[in-house]
């Protein structure tokens, strides 16, 4: 089900509407926000001077740096008074990083998020448990408020606890999960030790990812545990731009819709900022077009994505985002190499044996870099060459794939640290 | 006749063994025989025990993920010559053996762990040339 008209607007009344409300939100920032009043003159460029969606190229950036200098509500485009929610990002540095709705915004929140809940096949039928952490961090409430908006049945379980998450999802028959993918692996697997099997046992037919990558080879790994049947889509948002709602994958599976009346989507090259053309992979850079706390211009999400343009099986004109192959911050450089934790949770997945829990250990002996990984047996064996075969097909496609060897160790089933969250996978115990 | 052997799989790191049969000493698991296939990354002990239902049990509530599996225990006379010809018998009835280990001795019979690649196959083939094999709980009798 398409949840509004806007999802199948032709190009040309997308561009307008985006033309329309990208000049609008330029010149309020403009006058509002004087630390992108200051970016903006020290770029030579004045609100008047967009003029076509291809101008927005001509606007400075901003990144999360700018929001920490100006915390908490410096970047803020109305009066604290107008808002009627904060937020804020767990920084891993230093300050998080704020942000502000008004009542206008938590309305533009929840439309956004309702469209991406019935992209992933949800609808007023459905009981939803929320397994995503209430508080501060924006995942959990903008799901509550778009499933909540469609009719479905909430069940804010939050995390932690999983045993209670399972018992919950047998009597209330929760029928669709929000979680991030680790956290899906390690509820089923909560279930199967209380001797529920998710397929068998349980109702759950849709699963909205998101907080964390989805790749090809996690999803085949969710399907090991909850059927080939479950529905999984993806969704992506950060709070910096509103939380999840920004874009989300339809049925048909060919990367993420985005909502394209409220954010305008860019390619750039991270290192030079130059915009690329559509189809090209680069940094996803977003402009908010409908936000009133917080409109950020040409935000850089250090998201490494690609656009596409043409029509997609299920009706919506929205340009696609794929599906997410690394964030610039996760890139691990290792002995000179460029090294996305993706690309070896992918090797890690593709050999049957292992279950799909591991970790990434970086050291530095003398002045090399040595990368080990952890991971973890799905069950113990009593053949040794079935052990040595693992180890060394794991270490054979990390060089094949990466160009680098890997120490790699197998640890028994169910000893490696599990996450409610956003999982934490890789130890970087390199001095910097 | 099969025995459940008792395999665990331990990670390379110090302490780890001993705290494995720290687990079956706590509950007199008494352990008959076993091998430790290890390298620098990880090691395998099997062991044959008088009760592995309850090792594999107490391990796993300690934390250790093990695995009962079934070998053959077999009965064979301690003279030179008599393992060649246990093996032949088995190789020309076509069946592998994935790993055998463990002699216990005594004067004039010793008893080795056998793995095969077929563990049905194994069993009618000792049966039909009449070699004897025993029971974890007859071992530990010995
Ligand atoms: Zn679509």
């Amino acid at each position: 089900m398409i949840w509004s008209k806007e999802e199948t607007l032709p190009r040309e009344e997308i561009e307008k509407i985006q033309l329309e409300r990208l000049k609008e939100t330029v010149h309020r920032v403009y006058e509002r926000v004087p630390a992108y009043a200051r970016k903006m003159d020290e770029a030579g460029v004045r609100p008047e001077d967009i003029r076509e969606l291809s101008d927005l190229s001509r606007l400075p950036f901003v990144t999360k740096q700018d929001m920490r200098d100006n915390y908490p509500f410096g970047l803020f485009a109305v009066d604290k008074d107008e808002l009627v929610r904060i937020h804020a990002s767990s920084g891993t540095t230093g300050k998080p990083t704020v942000v502000g709705y008004t009542r206008g915004d938590l309305e533009t929140w929840t439309e956004c998020v309702s469209r991406i809940a019935c992209m992933g096949g949800a609808s007023s039928k459905d009981v939803a448990q929320i397994c995503f952490g209430y508080g501060m961090f924006t995942g959990a409430l903008g799901l509550h408020y778009g499933l909540e908006n469609i009719g479905a049945a909430i069940v804010p379980s939050s995390t932690g606890n999983s045993q209670k998450q399972i018992m919950y999802m047998q009597d209330f028959e929760t029928s669709l999960l929000v979680a991030t993918p680790s956290y899906a692996l390690r509820l089923a697997e909560v279930a199967r030790e209380m001797g529920v099997e998710p397929e068998r046992d349980l109702k759950v037919k849709i699963a909205l990812v998101g907080s964390e990558l989805l790749t090809d080879a996690m999803r085949e790994e969710m399907h090991k545990y909850w059927g080939k049947d479950l529905l999984i889509t993806s969704n992506y948002g950060m709070s910096e731009l509103m939380g999840p709602g920004v874009s989300g994958e339809c049925t048909e599976h060919c990367g993420m819709h985005i909502n394209e009346d409220y954010f305008i989507p860019e390619i750039i090259d991270p290192a030079t900022g130059d915009v690329l053309p559509a189809g090209e992979k680069g940094e996803l850079v977003i402009t908010c077009i409908k936000k009133e706390g917080l409109p950020l211009i040409r935000y850089r999400t250090k998201d490494i994505t690609r656009l596409f343009y043409d029509k997609c099986k299920c009706g919506r004109t929205f340009c696609r985002m794929e599906n997410l192959s690394g964030r610039s911050d996760d890139m691990l450089k290792i002995r000179g190499v460029n090294v996305f934790p993706s690309q070896i949770e992918e090797v890690i997945l593709s050999v049957e044996e292992l279950g799909p829990h591991y970790e990434i250990i970086l050291e530095r002996e003398g002045y090399l870099d040595k990368l080990t990984v952890k991971v973890e047996l799905a069950q113990v064996t009593d053949s040794f060459s079935v052990l040595e075969r693992i180890t060394a097909t794991v270490k054979n496609k990390l060089k094949v794939i990466l160009g680098l060897d890997a120490k790699v160790m197998l640890e028994s089933p169910n000893t490696l640290q599990r996450f409610e969250g956003k999982a934490k996978r890789v130890k970087d115990l390199r001095s910097k | 006749m099969f025995a459940k052997q008792l395999t665990v799989f331990i990670e390379n790191r110090t302490g780890r063994l001993s705290e494995v049969l720290d687990v079956l000493k706590e509950n007199k698991v008494n352990i008959l025989s076993l091998s430790l296939a290890d390298t620098t990354e990880f090691g395998l002990l099997r062991l044959i025990v008088d009760n592995a239902a309850l090792g594999k049990d107490k391990l796993t509530q300690k934390g250790f993920s093990s695995l009962l599996s079934d070998v053959s225990i077999i009965k064979i006379p301690h003279k030179v010559g008599s393992l060649q010809k246990l093996l032949k018998t088995i190789d020309e009835n076509g069946v592998n053996i994935e790993y055998m280990y463990g002699l216990s001795i005594e004067s004039d019979e010793a008893y080795v762990v056998l793995k095969a690649s077929d563990v049905n196959k194994i069993d009618a083939i000792l049966n039909e040339n009449g070699i004897k094999t025993i029971s974890c709980e007859e071992l530990g009798k010995i």
